[in-house]
């Protein structure tokens, strides 16, 4: 190196200096670039949330009508509701009971409702009872029948009831629909219109939260409340039989594969196999289903329990891969450290690899649960897109599922009332998807710190 | 220690050894080589080793890396069993039974011959887990009480009770590398093991830590077998009373610690105890 002479030196430090240059330029390029990318990334997301909300959140708010609903005994004709004390059996009551409400449910019962909107209509305003029965939501007189059923002493009473606006009051009171069109665009009639502005200046309509979006069931013939309680509650069967049945299977199957298989022929075909089935299009699973679980194994259509199994097999891949990725990335030296001890091949794995990787495999396991919730496609080839207006009490149920749900309201073609609908599903969905993440994050985080 | 690869040509020795396996011993033996091989694959690592190994003594074994003391090392408590693709020849007795045999259980047999590895890995748990993991899968404690003074009792010998018997609930991990190294031994303890066997287990540690476990290895070999894999030839000299020389997966020469490092036989034992191997 004493050969090296200073103008050799300095004509190399030259070199490196003018090379420099160059290599600073594709370094802030490629951070530009980076910047950019996240920037467009981050600007989507954004742009997906705000117009979500924007649209979504007004679905929020429901408009509700608080009317003085008389009773009237020249409608309501009927015999006084049968008490278990009249029969002699428990079965006779509840015949006679069935009869009574089955009468219940033949009277009139848009008589009250109508008479109740013309006693809070200025007096003499002229309207026909169509036009009138078009403010609140088609499910009032069952609303009315209900409370009447539940309390027969209302009879000949006056009570102060809040019934729902229909999906196309509400759409006029959010100005949802263009003022300015013609009679013949409008959804309502000139006469109920300018009741309904009458009715918002009184204060006998008013806004308020929407409740019934979390407590009410779909709906069709009273889309104003329509809910998400039928499709949540689908969605959470199928969750617990993705959770009860792939977490189990799956982490097991990694296990075995990781620690216990022999490497052979059998075992490569094997893992080549699962990986392919993590790319299989999420429809092929719902024809599978469809097939084997509905048509040969006779379980019924539309059912959670379906699903949930499609579900499964669908995410059986992901946290096996998610598994053994997982399973791999445990040191030697802990699995030598425990052989070393005398433990067993089960013990090592169960008492010293299970408890170092459980926070990856947790994460995993609520990721792709949280994936195959957000999955539609399959759903839709077992029968989970029929309309359903019950929750289910069961796995063997009818149901539908958030995301089919959000696909039939976004089919419905009362366009301008159930597109904020649609958009508030969404929001809902999303939320519960954000809940799982965070919770995933978070016991990352936590059994990470413990461990 | 690296240098040996190509520096130095070396010719395939064939002759598994010129010596007598038990050539100076004064001691019962307790584990019994004969022509062990060791094929990893196709790659042949150990040529033919045979070595006895006495009772209560340090045996250390060295050698430039790479040539198969630990591997020999890992024979005698089966541990090679969980390198895929590796087979292994000849035969091993401990206390004349074959450790190979197909009837002997490896979970009994690594009861038996504890180890302790190069880097200290004690488990993510607390330092009292750490060493009771031993005694309560082989069901060594009949009662909690009985665990804890089996727990106590390793700590001491392992010479780390006084410093952790504040934090026997704390994660191993936190503690500092010799500690952790002291731990590891510890625990390998815990199992009342006959031979202990241990792979270079100061080579991560600084020379205070180094000194510690030297002095502990030199205590613990009046009740224990053991076997020490290491690089370091002042260190096979302080705390051995045997050692063996290994190279390009032969072994060269053995004997009493002392005339291994006065008296070299060998060529190639003299040339790396003077340093101009290895």
């Amino acid at each position: 190196m004493a050969d090296l002479t200073a103008s050799d030196s300095a004509a190399r430090r030259q070199r490196v200096r003018a090379g420099l240059k160059r290599r600073h330029l594709g370094e802030q390029l490629f951070r530009g670039f980076g910047l950019l990318a996240i920037a467009v990334a981050l600007g989507f997301v954004a742009l997906l949330f705000i117009d979500i909300g924007r649209k979504g959140i007004p679905a929020f708010v429901q408009t509700n009508l608080h009317l003085a609903v008389t009773f009237d005994p020249a409608v309501i004709k009927l015999d006084p509701k049968p008490e278990p004390s009249q029969f002699a059996s428990e079965a006779e009551y509840r015949a006679a009971s069935l009869a009574w409400q089955r009468d219940a449910a033949l009277l009139n019962w848009n008589k009250i409702v109508e008479a109740a909107l013309r006693q809070a209509a200025p007096a003499g305003f002229d309207i026909d009872a169509r036009a009138l029965l078009r403010i609140p939501e088609t499910n009032a007189r069952h609303q009315l029948r209900e409370m009447f059923v539940a309390n027969p002493d209302l009879l000949g009473q006056t009570v102060e009831v809040d019934l729902l606006g229909s999906a196309d009051t509400d759409n006029w009171v959010k100005g949802n629909i263009d003022r300015s069109l013609g009679d013949a665009q409008q959804q309502l009639a000139p006469e109920a219109r300018a009741l309904i502005d009458q009715f918002q200046q009184e204060g006998i309509i008013s806004t308020g939260f929407a409740w019934s979006i979390f407590t009410n069931v779909d709906s069709r013939s009273a889309p104003a409340s329509a809910g998400l309680l039928g499709a949540f509650m689908g969605t959470l069967w199928m969750m617990l039989i993705v959770i009860v049945l792939a977490v189990p299977i799956g982490v097991a199957a990694a296990i075995y594969l990781e620690e216990f298989a022999p490497k052979s022929r059998l075992t490569d075909l094997i893992e080549v196999n699962i990986n392919n089935l993590a790319a299989v299009p999420s429809i092929v699973f719902g024809l599978l289903g469809a097939a084997v679980f509905v048509n040969w194994a006779h379980l019924p259509l539309s059912a959670p329990l379906v699903g949930g199994l499609v579900l499964t097999l669908m995410t059986l891949p992901t946290i096996i891969i998610a598994t053994r990725g997982a399973l791999l990335g445990v040191s030697p030296a802990l699995r030598q450290a425990a052989l070393g001890m005398g433990a067993s091949k089960t013990q090592m794995v169960f008492h010293h690899v299970l408890p170092v990787t459980f926070p990856s495999i947790l994460t995993a396991t609520i990721l792709g649960v949280a994936h195959a919730l957000g999955e539609t496609a399959p759903l839709l080839l077992i029968g989970m897109k029929a309309f359903v207006a019950s929750v289910p009490a069961t796995p063997l149920d009818q149901a539908t599922a958030l995301p089919v749900q959000i696909y039939l309201w976004q089919g419905n073609e009362n366009r301008n009332f159930f597109e904020p609908r649609t958009a508030a599903a969404i929001i809902v969905l999303l939320a519960v998807m954000i809940i799982l993440n965070g919770a995933a994050i978070y016991l990352r985080s936590r059994l990470e710190k413990r461990a | 220690m690296d240098l040996m690869s190509g520096k130095v040509k070396m010719t395939q020795q064939t002759v598994t050894t010129s010596m007598n396996p038990s050539e100076g011993l004064d001691r019962p033996i307790r584990l019994t080589a004969r022509d062990v091989t060791v094929h990893y694959g196709a790659k042949q690592a150990l040529f033919g080793i045979s070595i006895d190994i006495p009772d209560r003594a340090v045996t250390a074994f060295i050698g430039p890396s790479g040539c198969g003391k630990s591997t020999f090392l890992r024979c005698i408590n089966r541990m090679n069993d969980t390198i895929e693709g590796a087979r292994v020849g000849g035969t091993i007795r401990l206390d004349g039974q074959d450790i190979y045999a197909p009837d002997l259980d490896v979970v009994e047999l690594r009861a038996r011959v504890g180890m302790v590895f190069q880097k200290p890995n004690p488990f993510p748990k607390s330092i009292y887990d750490n060493v009771a993991y031993g005694p309560r899968i082989h069901g060594l404690a009949r009662n909690k009480a009985d665990l804890d003074e089996i727990v106590i009792s390793s700590l001491r010998k392992a010479g780390l009770f006084e410093e952790v018997k504040d934090r026997l609930n704390e994660p191993g991990t936190g503690l500092s590398g010799g500690q952790q190294q002291r731990l590891c031994i510890a625990r390998a303890i815990a199992v009342g093991p006959e031979v202990i066997l241990m792979d270079e287990p100061c080579s991560a540690l600084d020379p205070i830590a180094t000194a510690i476990i030297e002095e502990l290895i030199d205590e613990l070999r009046e009740n224990y077998t053991i076997v020490i894999v290491t690089h370091s030839m002042q260190q096979a000299a302080r705390v051995s009373q045997r050692t063996a020389f290994f190279h390009l997966g032969n072994l060269i020469e053995q004997g009493k610690t002392e005339d291994i490092f006065t008296n070299p036989v060998n060529k190639q034992t003299q040339d790396y105890i003077m340093g101009r191997i290895g």
